[in-house]
């Protein structure tokens, strides 16, 4: 019997999500890291709500969006740190000696990555939902927000993939955490981009299309349905896919030289 | 028209240059013939991994051509890389996973599935003697271990043509036994051509139908072992003198025999014997009544390392370590240049 590019997508996706799940640092952290930070803004920046113009109550609530896009970018940099060791060991080559063609077994790298960022975001949903947050969205704003987790996911992971490619260095795809997180922190993040007071901030978290992501995520927990959110949040998560995909496919074709 | 089957290989002035380095290959011509063991003898650096990496597909040469089972290597990629396996130089396996899930994604890379899928996965974990630690992670695997499996995984898909990248470098005697056992029965019973890299004189020796020798690119001879070695026909005699300062003296002895040459031990004189039949005993009786002290006296019989000394005026061990670092790196650096 002959499997095609769907057998071997699935078995390379598969690869990725065991490979994650046998090293318990890269479930772990990823799990603890933004739920601790979460519990820390939630405790330390409440009295923030009392802003007037503050869209809710809660800051938890307004703060639960962080995790989702933090855990898409904690999932991209363990997931293509191990890529770039595959091309650092020669792993690559092993799989550039098969059949396989470049498209499908960058898919596969992406299907485990959004399998695993997946049942993160499950976690931190599950995790809102039990300490009292409801989602104004409902149900199906919940299966919205699985899609729009997807897009993120897609949009990091695609950069991430390109960096493993093009540089073939674990270590220049970990430096890409810190350069990640500037852009986290510069976003609406914390506060809604209105009500933050310094220009340039607002200028900056403006133009950083991770404030668009946050904002979609948020909108579906506190505010219901707001198309603008939505939309904006799966244009900024679209166009950085698209992008991050080119990119990662272009470095393929260069990485496996073959003929 | 489709080129006819078979499951040779063959090369004519193949050349493969890097952008900061030397002509890593220089325009080597060879021909493998089916069910055909070619060992590729030579140091580090020598260009044999670059070789195998343009005749697996992996790097396309700078010039020349080459054709892999019929099909050549820059035109029909997809066509040579159904048809070959390959354990490249590094056994690149994940170490997270088991040695039966590496063969089942090698597998499914392949499109192979279902009961046969596992059927020729017992039976390859059974060849390569690791069955008992199929369900192990390979992080816990020894060198010979992954070796093994690295073959396993290079045999999946039942190919006609193995390329072998030093497969045994590091390994102690006892794996490199049975891993030479394994080449040999693929080659003897399943008509597989392999094409066997290394820098050990004694994989090639014992292993190889033929050798070809290189160095810094070329090929500097090629034959069965037997004729490259009747082509250097005389033995080497090697003499350690016990007292340092006699050097000279041994030396002078030794000459009137034959050709000084390189030794294989420090402080040794060396000479290439003039005739096949060279009398150890008269050597022996002309130090004597010249008064010298011999800590060490031996007589080699021609290796394929004179073989490589005749030809590139070096040892075979020891040369090209650096040349060997910058090849790999240059290898391993070609698609990101």
């Amino acid at each position: 019997m002959k499997g095609g590019p769907l057998l071997q997508m699935s078995t390379l996706g598969r690869r990725a999500v065991i490979r994650t799940a046998r090293q318990p640092a890269n479930v772990i952290f990823p799990l603890i890291f933004p739920m601790l930070l979460l519990a820390v803004n939630a405790g330390g920046l409440k009295a923030a709500t009392s802003l007037p113009g503050f869209p809710t109550n809660s800051f938890l609530a307004f703060a639960l969006a962080v995790p989702f896009v933090q855990g898409a970018l904690l999932a991209t940099i363990n997931a293509n740190v191990e890529f770039a060791r595959d091309v650092q060991t020669g792993f690559l080559n092993r799989l550039a000696l098969t059949p396989v063609r470049g498209i499908v077994l960058l898919l596969g790298q992406l299907g485990g990555l959004l399998t695993i960022a997946l049942v993160q975001a499950g976690f931190y949903l599950a995790v809102g939902l039990a300490f009292g947050v409801r989602l104004a969205s409902g149900v199906a704003g919940a299966l919205v927000l699985i899609v729009l987790e997807t897009v993120i996911v897609l949009g990091f992971a695609g950069l991430g993939s390109w960096a493993a490619l093009r540089t073939g260095s674990t270590e220049a795809v970990q430096g890409l955490f810190p350069v990640f997180f500037v852009f986290l922190f510069l976003s609406s993040m914390n506060m809604p981009r209105n009500l933050i007071e310094a220009d340039w901030f607002r200028w900056v978290a403006t133009v950083n299309p991770v404030s668009y992501l946050i904002e979609a995520v948020r909108s579906l927990v506190i505010e219901g349905w707001n198309w603008e959110a939505i939309g904006l949040g799966f244009a900024a998560g679209g166009a950085l896919a698209v992008v991050g995909f080119a990119l990662a496919a272009h470095a393929l074709i260069r990485r496996l030289e073959r003929t | 028209m489709e080129p006819p089957r078979d499951n040779s290989i063959e090369a004519h002035e193949l050349v493969r240059e890097f952008k900061k380095g030397p002509r890593a290959v220089d325009g080597i011509d060879l021909r493998v013939e089916p069910g055909e063991i070619y060992g590729f003898l030579g140091p580090n650096g020598a260009g044999k991994s670059t070789t195998v990496h343009m005749l697996t597909t992996l790097l396309p040469p700078t010039a020349g051509t080459a054709r892999v089972a019929g099909y050549d290597v820059v035109k029909e990629g997809p066509k040579v890389r159904k048809v070959i396996g390959a354990a490249l130089q590094e056994a690149a396996l994940d170490p997270y996973l088991t040695g039966r899930e590496h063969l089942r994604l090698q597998m499914a890379m392949h499109g192979i599935t279902g009961e046969e899928r596992q059927r020729r996965s017992d039976e390859l974990l059974m060849r390569v003697g690791l069955t008992e630690a199929a369900d192990r992670k390979v992080k816990g695997y020894s060198g010979g271990m992954k070796r093994r499996l690295d073959l396993a995984l290079a045999l999946v898909h039942r190919p006609r043509i193995l390329f072998l990248d030093e497969p045994t470098t590091g390994l102690d005697i006892q794996s490199r036994t049975a891993l030479w056992v394994e080449v040999g029965r693929l080659a003897k019973e399943e008509g597989v051509t392999v094409f066997l890299t290394t820098q050990y004189l004694e994989e090639a020796d014992v292993l190889a139908d033929r050798v070809g020798i290189i160095d810094h690119g070329r090929i500097v001879a090629e034959g069965t072992p037997e004729q490259l070695k009747a082509e250097i026909a005389c033995s080497t005699v090697e003499a350690v003198p016990a007292d340092p300062d006699e050097h000279g003296a041994v030396a002078a002895v030794l000459e009137r025999f034959g050709e000084p040459t390189t030794g294989f031990r420090p402080g040794s004189i060396a000479v290439q014997l003039a005739s096949s039949n060279g009398d150890l005993a008269e050597i022996v009786r002309t130090l004597d009544a010249e008064g010298v002290r011999i800590s060490h006296l031996q007589i080699h019989d021609p290796t394929l390392d004179d073989v490589f000394l005749a030809k590139t005026g070096r040892h075979l061990e020891g040369a090209g370590e650096q040349e060997g670092d910058q090849e790999a790196d240059e290898v391993r650096e070609s698609a990101r240049a």
